[in-house]
C-alpha cells in the first residue's frame, strides 16, 4: 500500500503521467503547495511567465505547434481572470488546453475571501468543460479527465479549478489507466451512407471548390487532406485557420479566402457548383453576407463538431466524423471509382479561375520609398526558406503574414483566428520555441499588438528564448485605421499611437538585440543578420508605409464577389 | 414555434447553470424550466419549453448535447408527448355565492381546493399550459391574488424510454 501524499503532488504527478514536458505559470497565495511540490521535481520544466495572459498564450503557442495540450497554472483571483482573454482565444480557436487554476480554500468559498472570484462561473462560457475539486480523493481522476476532455472530439480549454485545502490534504497517489464520462463520446466516423452521398456528389460537380479550415490542422489531416484534392485535381482554399495543411506553394491551391482573402477564391466560392467544407466552421469573416454564400452550391461539410453543422449556412450533405477518418474513407472510395483529374469537366472551371488569378490581387508598389509591409513578409519568406513558425498578433500584419508568407506545412502558422487577441504572437512564439528550440521561430506583429504583451520579453531572457521578432511598426493601429479610413471618412479616432517607445532601446533594456530598418533597400539584409544571430531574441522594427491597406477586402454586409481591390488592380478590371 | 426539450442532466454543482448559461450567451429564450431528480440521484431530469425557428431548435439541441453534463435529450415535439403543469392559485373568495362558483369552477377544470381562509381559496390544479390558461382567464383578474406555476413537465407516450 502506497503512501498518502499531499493534493499538491498528487497534481504534479498526474501531470508528469500525462507527459506534461512544460508548465507555464505564475505563482500566488493559493498554488503555494503546488510551487512547493514543482519545487521538489524534476520532471515537469515550469515556465515562470510576466503575465498570466502570457502564460495562456504560451501554453497555447505550445498546442498549436506539437499538437499537445498546453498546460497552464496560475494562482486565484487575478491570477485566474488574467487567464481569462488567453482561455477564450484557446476556446474560439478549438485548442486543448488544460488550466489550472488556485482557489482560497473550500471553507472560503462564497466568503468574498482575498483573491477568492468564481473561477468556474468567470470561464465557463469560454471552457469547453471546467471542474471545480472539492475532495482531494477526486484530484487524479479530475486530471485524467480533463486532458481527455480537452484533447478529444472537438479540442479545447479545460479549468481545474483547486482549492488551497485540497493541495494540502492527503491521499494515496493512483492515475487512472482509463476514463469513461456517459456523457461525452464524440462521434469520430463519419456515417458512411452519408459519405458515400458525399463522394457522388464531389464526382459529379463541375465547378467544385475545397474549402478547409482549422479542423484539418488540429486533427493532423493535411497529409489527406492533400491526397483528396490531388485524386480529384480540385481548387482549394484556406481559411485563415487552415493555412499550411495544403501546401501554399501548390498549383491547386488559390490563396486564403474571406474578408481579405484572394479574388480566385472568393470569385471561385461565389461561382461553385459544389463546395467542399472540411472541419471550417463558416464563420462570418469568411462567408461575409449569408445571404450571398456560395448562391449556386450543393455544400458537403465534414465536421466533428456537429454544433458546427448547419449552424450560419443550411448544408445538403452533412457528416459528423473526424476530419482524418472521414477524408481517409472518401479517398478510399475515389482510388477505387478510379477516378482521373485531366479527364473530368473541371476544364473550364480552371480556365475560369486562371483568368481570375491573372488579376494578381496582391501585387502591391514594389518602387516604393517607403517600406512595404508586404515586402517585408516576401523578404521574411525567403530568407526563412518559408519554413518558419510564425506566429502573429492581431490586425493589418497577420492579414499580411497570412497572404504573403506561403506555408506548405501545417501547425507553422500559429494566429489567433476567432477571438482575435492583441497581444498573442510574442506570448505563442516562445511556446514554440520552447517546443522547438532548434527551429526558426517568428513572431510578425505591429507595434500596437506587440505591447500589450512585451512584458514577456523578461520570460524569453530567462528561458534563452532566441524567437525574431518582426514589428511592422506604422504608428497606426493599422487595422482600425484602415475601417476609419474607409467607413468613417477618416476620422482616426484614437487609432494613432501616439508616444510608442523606442523599440531598439526597448529590446536592448529587457536584454535583448533591437534594430531599426527604415529604408526598403535593407530589409532583407536586415533579416539575415537577425536570423544569423541564433542565441539571441532580435526585435526588428521595420518602419513602414503609414497609409497601406490591406487588400482585398470584402466589407460588412457584403459578398465574396464584391471585393474592394488593392487601387492598382482594380483599375484594370470592374468588378463583376 | 413552440419546443419542449427533456433533458437528463448530471445532478452535479453548477450543472444547471451551464444550460441557464447556453440559453443566455446564445440568446435563445427559455419559456419555462422544470428540474428535479430522477429515480437515479446522480441524474436530474429538466423539461425545457422554448421558442424559435427549425433552424435555432436545431441549433438549441445541438449545442446542449454539446453540454458536458449533458447525458441525453429528446426534443418531445418529434413524437406523441404528455406534457403537464401544475398550478396554485390564490384566489380572493367571500360571500356565499362567489366561493360557490369558484368551487364549481375549480370541479369542472378537475382542480381542487387545497386551502381555505374567511376570505380566500387556494386551488390546485394539473394539466396542459392550455387548459391552466384557460382556468386563470375564468377567474376575474381582480380576485386573483397570486399565481405559481411549475412550468412544463413532459414524457413521451408509448415504451420509448428516455434513460440515462
Amino acid at each position: 500500500m502506497s503512501e498518502a501524499i499531499r493534493g499538491a503532488d498528487i497534481l504534479v504527478r498526474a501531470l508528469s503521467d500525462e507527459g506534461v514536458e512544460f508548465l507555464f505559470g505564475y505563482p500566488g497565495g493559493a498554488v503555494l503547495h503546488i510551487y512547493d511540490a514543482l519545487y521538489q521535481q524534476d520532471k515537469i520544466k515550469h515556465i515562470l511567465v510576466r503575465h498570466e495572459q502570457g502564460a495562456t498564450h504560451a501554453a497555447d503557442g505550445y498546442a498549436r505547434a506539437t499538437g499537445k495540450p498546453g498546460v497552464v497554472l496560475v494562482t486565484s483571483g487575478p491570477g485566474a481572470t488574467n487567464a481569462v482573454t488567453g482561455i477564450a482565444t484557446a476556446y474560439m480557436d478549438s485548442i486543448p488546453m488544460v488550466v489550472i487554476t488556485g482557489q482560497v480554500p473550500t471553507h472560503l468559498i462564497g466568503n468574498d475571501a482575498f483573491q477568492e472570484v468564481d473561477s468556474i462561473g468567470i470561464t465557463r462560457p469560454c471552457v469547453k468543460h471546467n471542474f471545480l475539486v472539492e475532495r482531494v480523493e477526486d484530484l487524479a481522476m479530475t486530471v485524467k479527465k480533463a486532458f481527455y476532455i480537452a484533447t478529444s472530439g472537438r479540442p479545447g480549454p479545460v479549468v481545474i479549478d483547486l482549492p488551497k485545502d485540497v493541495t494540502a490534504n492527503l491521499a494515496v497517489y493512483e492515475y487512472p489507466a482509463t476514463v469513461d464520462i456517459r456523457s461525452y463520446k464524440p462521434n469520430t466516423k463519419g456515417h458512411p451512407g452519408q459519405i458515400k452521398k458525399a463522394a457522388q456528389l464531389i464526382l459529379n460537380a463541375e465547378r467544385p471548390m475545397i474549402y478547409s479550415g482549422g479542423g484539418v490542422v488540429i486533427d493532423n489531416a493535411a497529409a489527406e487532406l492533400t491526397q483528396f484534392a490531388r485524386l480529384l485535381g480540385y481548387p482549394v482554399t484556406n481559411t485563415l485557420m487552415g493555412l499550411g495543411a495544403y501546401p501554399g506553394s501548390d498549383p491547386q491551391f488559390i490563396g486564403m479566402l474571406g474578408m481579405h482573402g484572394t479574388y480566385e477564391s472568393n470569385m471561385a466560392m461565389h461561382h461553385c457548383d459544389v463546395l467542399i467544407a472540411i472541419g471550417a466552421r463558416f464563420d462570418d469573416r469568411v462567408t461575409g453576407d449569408l445571404a450571398k454564400f456560395c448562391p449556386t452550391a450543393k455544400i458537403v461539410h465534414i465536421d466533428i463538431d456537429p454544433a458546427s453543422i448547419s449552424k450560419n449556412v443550411r448544408v445538403d450533405v452533412p457528416i459528423v466524423g473526424s476530419v482524418s477518418n472521414v477524408l481517409n474513407e472518401l479517398n478510399r472510395q475515389l482510388e477505387e471509382v478510379g477516378v482521373k483529374p485531366v479527364d473530368r469537366a473541371t476544364n473550364g472551371w480552371w480556365q475560369q479561375i486562371r483568368d481570375w488569378q491573372k488579376l494578381d490581387c496582391l501585387r502591391y508598389d514594389k518602387t516604393s520609398k517607403l517600406i512595404k509591409p508586404q515586402a517585408v513578409i516576401e523578404a521574411l519568406h525567403r530568407v526563412t526558406n518559408g519554413d518558419a513558425y510564425v506566429t502573429s498578433d492581431v490586425g493589418q500584419h497577420q492579414m499580411w503574414a497570412a497572404q504573403y508568407y506561403k506555408f506548405d506545412q501545417p501547425r507553422r502558422w500559429i494566429n489567433s483566428g476567432g477571438l482575435g487577441t492583441m497581444g498573442f504572437g510574442l506570448p505563442a512564439a516562445m511556446g514554440v520555441q520552447l517546443a522547438f528550440p532548434d527551429q526558426q521561430v517568428v513572431c510578425v506583429t505591429g507595434e500596437a499588438s506587440f505591447v500589450m504583451c512585451v512584458q514577456e520579453l523578461s520570460t524569453c531572457l530567462q528561458y534563452d528564448l532566441p524567437i525574431k521578432v518582426v514589428s511592422l511598426n506604422n504608428r497606426y493601429m493599422g487595422m482600425v485605421r484602415q475601417w476609419q479610413e474607409f467607413f468613417y471618412e477618416r476620422r482616426y479616432s484614437h487609432s494613432y499611437m501616439d508616444a510608442l517607445p523606442d523599440f531598439v532601446k526597448l529590446a536592448e533594456a529587457f536584454g535583448h538585440v533591437g534594430m531599426r530598418i527604415e529604408n526598403p533597400a535593407d530589409v532583407e539584409g536586415a533579416l539575415k543578420e537577425a536570423f544569423a544571430q541564433k542565441t539571441r531574441l532580435v526585435l526588428m522594427d521595420f518602419i513602414t508605409d503609414q497609409t497601406e491597406n490591406v487588400y482585398p477586402m470584402i466589407a460588412a454586409g457584403k459578398g465574396h464577389h464584391e471585393m474592394h481591390l488593392a487601387p492598382s488592380a482594380s483599375s484594370e478590371r470592374e468588378l463583376a | 414555434m413552440r419546443h419542449t426539450i427533456a433533458i437528463l442532466l448530471e445532478n452535479a454543482a453548477g450543472s444547471l447553470s451551464r444550460v441557464a448559461g447556453l440559453f443566455s450567451a446564445r440568446a435563445y429564450n427559455i419559456e419555462s424550466l422544470s428540474v428535479a431528480p430522477t429515480e437515479d440521484p446522480t441524474v436530474s431530469r429538466l423539461t425545457l419549453v422554448t421558442r424559435g425557428s427549425p433552424e435555432m431548435v436545431e441549433q438549441i439541441v445541438k449545442q446542449l448535447n454539446k453540454l458536458l453534463d449533458v447525458i441525453r435529450l429528446i426534443d418531445l415535439n418529434e413524437g406523441l408527448a404528455i406534457e403537464r403543469e401544475l398550478l396554485l392559485i390564490k384566489i380572493r373568495a367571500t360571500g356565499a355565492e362567489q366561493r360557490a362558483e369558484i368551487a364549481r369552477l375549480a370541479d369542472i377544470y378537475g382542480g381542487r381546493i387545497v386551502d381555505v381562509t374567511e376570505s380566500s381559496y387556494i386551488v390546485e390544479m394539473t394539466g396542459t399550459g392550455d387548459k391552466l390558461d384557460a382556468f386563470i382567464d375564468t377567474v376575474s383578474a381582480r380576485r386573483i391574488l397570486e399565481v405559481v406555476r411549475s412550468g412544463a413537465v413532459g414524457i413521451l407516450r408509448g415504451t420509448k424510454a428516455l434513460r440515462a
